[in-house]
């Protein structure tokens, strides 16, 4: 199966261990996800101004390049990168007025209504694979390792786009049982890690990761599992300093759910590039055998 | 300090342009607080969400200019999903920052962030910082 | 027939010069200028003398960009004032020079990443893909999709698709987020090109071999020669024929 694929501009430098993960495990499922030959960067955030329609135009490129090459579907690994998309796909198939204003204004672009549909691979491995699926790949299950499936924000909220039960999401969770580990369920898994504030204001953000690395390790777990490389960067890049101010926190490896999908299917920890993850995980890892 | 409250300020311009940018009816927020209560930044905030949203009902732009808290909103949409009256509370956020953003003014300098960060920061970062918080 | 006639008959078989004058709209004043003309010679046609905005008169290197709109058209076009034909009606204005920031960096000491492109121009962020940019590039460069490039890392993209850049600054000009695109671009050019693209064997090894002092001897006898030594020289050399297999060798091997 060939699927077009939206990479986004952070997995091709920041987040090359989700972008590799994902391809060599989505291979070994029989997915084949083809990189659009020609994209621009989404735009990242979806504007909420009613009177903004500028901001919409870099997602709607985006997706009006997915049709140019005859597909109906685009996947994103990036959280962030579905959040937006999603949205501004919403935009031009639900809001005839803007959708007009805004296909005029991009004169030298197709028209664009909306035609494409917009998925994060998550609802590809649970809605296209399924959970039996994947069990049935796994080459060595995650036996003993306690993971807590961190969603943030991006992939929930708002609920037109969430591609699960936004106050109790379970679809993170059935992914890390279908890979055999023990999953850690923890009431900060939707909490925001603080997003774009990691600019401006990074001690809020030091904050909120706080806030859900302790609720997370409190509950036992030993690593998080997220899919945005925000939420990575924002709750590994300060660890030390966390540890330096609260004694009982102990370093929590963050990992994407790809890097660990492609390491129950069996094919080796060099293709996870665990050595790009700001938290090292392989000591855990090995000490759990599974490297 | 009193602070005057008029029927001339509920209606102003500032009121009203609130409204347009965010397509939100304010009147609709009974002042319940579940958005203060679940907001991930609260402890860095001088104002709580629920106190902005009744200055803003109240039309009182200049208190709503001293307060940090709109600069400090995440856009986690947390609010905006709890709200029980389905008032999007983080639309309201967004108008706010706007009425100051599009008079050129900006709450991020890019040319100021150390260059260490410029180059460690995903680039996700960046672009969503500058959409949010520059002019 | 008499000379008169001749010369008579002569004019009037001569073709007469006519010169078609089209109306065009210099930064809002009217002026008459002959058809055919491209709009730097049309715009000294009517008077102005260029100390500025002209340069090559050849379409290369970016000076005389213009910027004009058309009788009932909302569009706005764009075109080099020396390799542009005037047109009937043409309401236009050129744009020597937009200020745009210029980052100063020492290229010798920043590595071949993208990392050193967002350091020095954090602003790239803020483009939101409105296109107005390649919207207005008079060399049809895909000006956003190069930003778009350098804002994923991808260098050799953004330097291959920039390559036709005359640095004209139309694009910083139309701007949304403020950015200096042809300073960005010729960044990502200059990283390319002198510290990612692979370099030609074959170049090395000549450069070697100047420095070594090959070919000193050989200057070193030029340089003695007399001048009508060096012309009859010149005039016998060996010329490589027009249509020259692979292989084909000097009959003088000596310098090879």
């Amino acid at each position: 199966m060939n699927l077009s694929y939206y990479p986004g501009c952070t997995l091709k430098t920041k987040a090359k261990n989700l972008e590799d993960s994902a391809l060599a495990s989505m291979s070994a499922l029989g997915v084949n996800l083809v990189e659009l030959p020609r994209w621009n960067c989404c735009g990242t955030v979806y504007s909420l101004a009613d009177d903004d329609l500028v901001h919409h135009l870099a997602s709607i490129r985006s997706l009006i390049r997915v049709k140019e090459e005859g597909n109906n579907k685009v996947v994103t690994l990036c959280s962030f990168c579905y959040n937006t998309l999603k949205r501004a796909n919403l935009l031009m198939k639900n809001d005839p007025e803007k959708r007009d204003t805004i296909n005029s204004f991009m004169g030298e672009e197709e028209d664009y209504k909306g035609e494409v549909d917009v998925v994060h691979l998550l609802e590809i491995l649970r809605d296209e694979i399924g959970w039996e699926g994947i069990t049935e790949k796994i080459k060595l299950p995650l036996q003993g390792l306690k993971l807590a499936p961190y969603y943030g924000r991006t992939l929930l909220r708002p609920g037109e786009i969430a591609i699960d039960q936004p106050e109790s999401p379970t679809i993170l969770h059935q992914l890390l049982e279908a890979l055999g580990a023990t999953v850690v369920d923890f009431p900060a898994a939707t909490q925001c890690c603080g997003s774009y504030q990691v600019v401006s204001n990074p001690d809020n953000v030091l904050e909120c990761a706080w806030n859900i690395l302790s609720s997370a390790q409190r509950r036992g777990a030993e690593a998080v599992v997220t899919s945005c490389p925000l939420c990575d960067y924002n709750l590994s890049q300060r660890q030390e300093e966390l540890g330096q101010r609260y004694s009982q926190f102990r370093a929590m490896p963050i990992l994407y759910f790809t890097q660990l999908l492609a390491l129950s299917l069996g094919l080796g920890p060099e293709v996870c590039r665990f050595d790009l993850n700001y938290v090292d995980p392989r000591p855990l890892l090995e000490s759990k055998k599974l490297i | 300090m009193p602070i005057s409250i008029s029927a001339k300020k509920t209606r102003n311009e500032f009121v009203r342009r609130v409204e347009e940018i965010s397509g939100q009816n304010l009147h609709l927020c009974y002042q319940c607080g579940m958005c203060s209560g679940n907001c991930p930044m609260f402890f860095a905030m001088d104002l709580l969400p629920r106190q902005i949203m009744h200055l803003v009902q109240l039309g009182l732009e200049v208190e709503i200019a001293k307060s940090k808290t709109i600069w400090l909103c995440a856009s986690c949409l947390t609010c905006t999903v709890r709200c029980p009256r389905g008032v999007d509370l983080a639309k309201v956020m967004e108008a706010l920052r706007l009425i100051t953003l599009r008079k050129n003014i900006d709450y991020v300098e890019p040319s100021k962030i150390p260059v260490e960060t410029l180059a460690k920061l995903p680039q996700i970062a960046l672009v969503s910082s500058f959409r949010k918080l520059t002019a | 027939m008499s000379k008169k006639e001749a010369k008579g008959a002569a004019v009037e078989t001569a073709p007469k010069v006519v010169e078609k004058l089209i109306p065009v709209y210099a930064m809002g004043r009217r002026y008459e200028v002959p058809e055919g003309l491209t709009i730097m010679k049309a715009m000294e046609y009517a008077g102005f003398k260029y100390i500025r905005g002209c340069g090559c008169r050849g379409g290369i290197c970016g000076a005389c960009s213009t910027v004009y709109r058309k009788p009932g058209d909302y569009h706005l076009y764009v075109g080099l004032a020396c390799q542009t034909v005037v047109e009937p009606d043409m309401y236009l204005a050129q744009i020597p020079f937009y200020p745009a920031n210029r980052a100063g960096y020492k290229l010798e000491e920043l590595e071949p990443a993208p990392e050193e492109i967002f350091k020095l121009y954090p602003e790239v962020f803020r483009c939101v893909a409105c296109n107005s940019c390649t919207k207005v590039c008079p060399m049809d460069v895909q000006v956003m999709d190069v930003i778009a490039a350098i804002k994923r890392g991808d260098i050799a993209k953004a330097a291959t698709l920039s390559f036709d850049c005359i640095q004209c600054g139309l694009c910083a000009s139309r701007c949304m987020g403020e950015l200096p695109q042809y300073h960005i671009a010729q960044l990502a050019r200059r990283l390319y090109g002198s510290k990612i693209v692979p370099r030609a064997d074959h170049l090395s090894e000549a450069v070697e071999a100047v420095s070594e002092g090959k070919y000193n001897k050989m200057l070193q006898e030029l340089m003695g020669m007399s001048i009508e030594d060096l012309k009859i020289l010149y005039q016998e050399r060996e010329i490589e024929p027009e249509i020259a297999g692979e292989d084909w060798q000097p009959a003088e091997k000596n310098y090879l």
